[in-house]
């Protein structure tokens, strides 16, 4: 047990050490992020200029419900909710490795892939959030009249413990796709295809409310929701107590599949394996 | 012709360029599955954008000026330009990166050529290409439900604007892959590029008021980001916004910003050549 948590202390440690090397490519990559959204607010504040006006002149202009003030508040809280989620390189990390054969050494040493992976990601974060703080924390504060208010402490806590299985989930379905080129060495194209798809059906592109409601139900069941759309809801306060439980649960639910589906991948890979070039 | 004849004679540029779109046509054509999965790829992206504003559309009569189809001929303009870039430039600039690492490029800037032509040109991903008959039908269909009639002269207007339009978009492209020479580790030109074209994603008219203004006049009158993919779609699909007078800025903007990225391209490969001799 000593000797497992020392391991990945271990990993985690020297994936820090990593990353802070590249400083300033991971400070201007950071700095970058941010940009995309002050065109998205330029664009949702033209969309909303366009709406038809009601017969109630003295009401605010509304988008399924969603006010203008709303509308940037949900992409900024998705913003934070892909800060969690996100996972940039591991599928195609996991290919590569498989493709040239460095993922020999996860098998001939005593180290698993997964959990090696995962805090690696945890490191990343890690420093992510630690560089990211102060440039989230300057576009909140300039976005200030545009938040609701600070959510209760029941929300609050929801909303970090929907984030922190947004990681989870993030984490386990980006392995889980990269475990795929055990099968298929060239995935390239099919991790195009799952980072438009995820890009669109976990509410990054826009609020999965927008969306007629028999497609919404649907796209509803699938756990992309959770990488952005539920953990932006809760932080709106557009959830109910039960609806933020529910949501949690289901949450649970799928990390536990996903976990399975994972360990199930990576011993099937692993026994088809051999290596190509390396 | 003797031998010091042959050794002094000028290249053929266009010679060379075909044997390059000769060469990329037949890499391309031995990876015939890959050249379907591009195609696939990109379909699905541009359906995802199409499926994104229709339903904004089904929200909102118009974004400042620009109504649904007009929207749509103003997305197929931005899509045509973007399918150049990629097929002709991006696979170029981002091996730049790679050649000066593995020192390749060094046999590069021996060649009796220009080096920022060999750079950018020689391998083109003819795949991409395949955008275009997707952002044409879409353009067409755009036009055709705004009633909109055009001549050789409008249609002539609106190629032009796009070859501007290309050409802003490639010295911003070249400035980027020149700085591969004095970064160590330099972030990935895809995402890069994607953080500098997302403010050409939309119309030019949507940079208003506080936040929007600054952005308009830097990135319309320095750099002319937000001019690339407007004025032409303008003047061909909206020409209620179309202004002439910014579309001879346009012009203008665009041959500086050929003759900096140029100056500053040779300067890298100054820097380049002494640190490695």
């Amino acid at each position: 047990m000593i000797t497992r948590i020392r391991v990945h202390w271990t990993i985690l440690r020297i994936s820090i050490e990593e990353r802070l090397i590249y400083r300033a490519d991971f400070a201007l990559g950071t700095l970058l992020r941010f940009m995309p959204i002050v065109t998205t607010i330029l664009l949702w504040q033209a969309i909303f200029n366009g709406v038809s006006p009601t017969s109630d002149s003295s009401k605010e202009t509304t988008i399924d419900s969603y006010r203008f003030s709303d509308m940037v508040s949900y992409y900024l809280l998705v913003m934070l909710g892909r800060a969690f989620s996100s996972m940039p390189g591991l599928a195609s990390g996991i290919a590569q490795d498989v493709r040239d054969g460095t993922i020999k050494k996860y098998l001939v040493q005593p180290i698993d892939l997964l959990g090696f992976l995962f805090w690696s990601r945890v490191a990343h974060k890690l420093i992510y959030y630690l560089v990211a703080a102060g440039p989230f924390a300057i576009m909140f504060i300039l976005c200030h009249s545009f938040l609701p208010g600070w959510p209760d402490a029941g929300t609050l806590i929801g909303a970090i413990v929907a984030l922190i299985l947004g990681f989870i989930i993030g984490f386990l379905f980006e392995a889980t796709v990269g475990l795929i080129s055990f099968w298929f060495l060239e995935v390239s194209s099919l991790l195009f295809i799952v980072m438009m798809l995820n890009y669109f059906l976990s509410g990054h592109m826009f609020p999965l409310d927008l969306l007629p409601g028999p497609i919404r139900s649907v796209i509803l069941f699938l756990p992309f929701q959770y990488l952005a759309y539920f953990p932006a809801k809760v932080l709106l306060g557009q959830l109910t107590q039960g609806e933020l439980f529910q949501g949690l649960v289901v949450q649970v639910l799928w990390v536990i599949g996903l976990f399975f589906l994972a360990r199930f991948l990576f011993s099937r890979g692993v026994r088809r394996y051999s290596a190509f070039g390396g | 012709m003797n031998f010091l004849e042959r050794s002094t004679k000028r290249p053929s540029y266009w010679r060379v360029w075909l044997t390059f779109a000769r060469n990329s046509l037949v890499r391309e054509m031995s990876f015939r599955a890959n050249f379907l999965i591009t195609l696939a790829t990109r379909l699905l992206w541009f359906c995802s954008m199409m499926i994104f504003f229709k339903v904004v559309f089904l929200k909102t009569r118009q974004i400042n000026g620009w109504g649904e189809h007009e929207y749509f001929a103003f997305m197929a303009t931005g899509m045509i330009i973007n399918s150049l870039i990629e097929t002709f430039f991006m696979a170029n600039c981002t091996n730049f990166s790679e050649q000066i690492r593995t020192g390749n490029l060094d046999f590069a800037l021996l060649k009796p050529i220009d080096a920022q032509f060999l750079i950018s040109l020689e391998k083109i991903e003819w795949s991409v290409l395949s955008n275009l008959l997707f952002a044409g039908g879409l353009l067409f269909f755009s036009l055709h439900k705004l009633g909109i009639h055009f001549g050789i002269t409008e249609m002539l207007a609106y190629l032009g604007f796009i070859g501007v339009g290309v050409s802003v978009f490639y010295s911003i492209m070249l400035v980027l892959t020149s700085a591969s020479v004095w970064m160590g580790r330099n972030r990935g030109l895809h995402e890069f590029w994607f953080y500098v074209t997302v403010f050409s994603r939309y119309p030019r008219n949507i940079y208003q008021g506080s936040l929007g203004l600054p952005i308009y006049y830097l990135l319309s009158y320095c750099i002319p980001i937000l001019l690339v993919v407007s004025i032409p779609a303008e003047s061909l699909a909206n020409r209620k916004v179309y202004d002439p007078h910014l579309a001879i800025v346009f012009i203008c903007a665009s041959l500086a910003c050929l003759f900096i990225s140029r100056l500053i391209f040779n300067y890298a490969l100054t820097s380049y050549r002494s640190a490695s001799s």
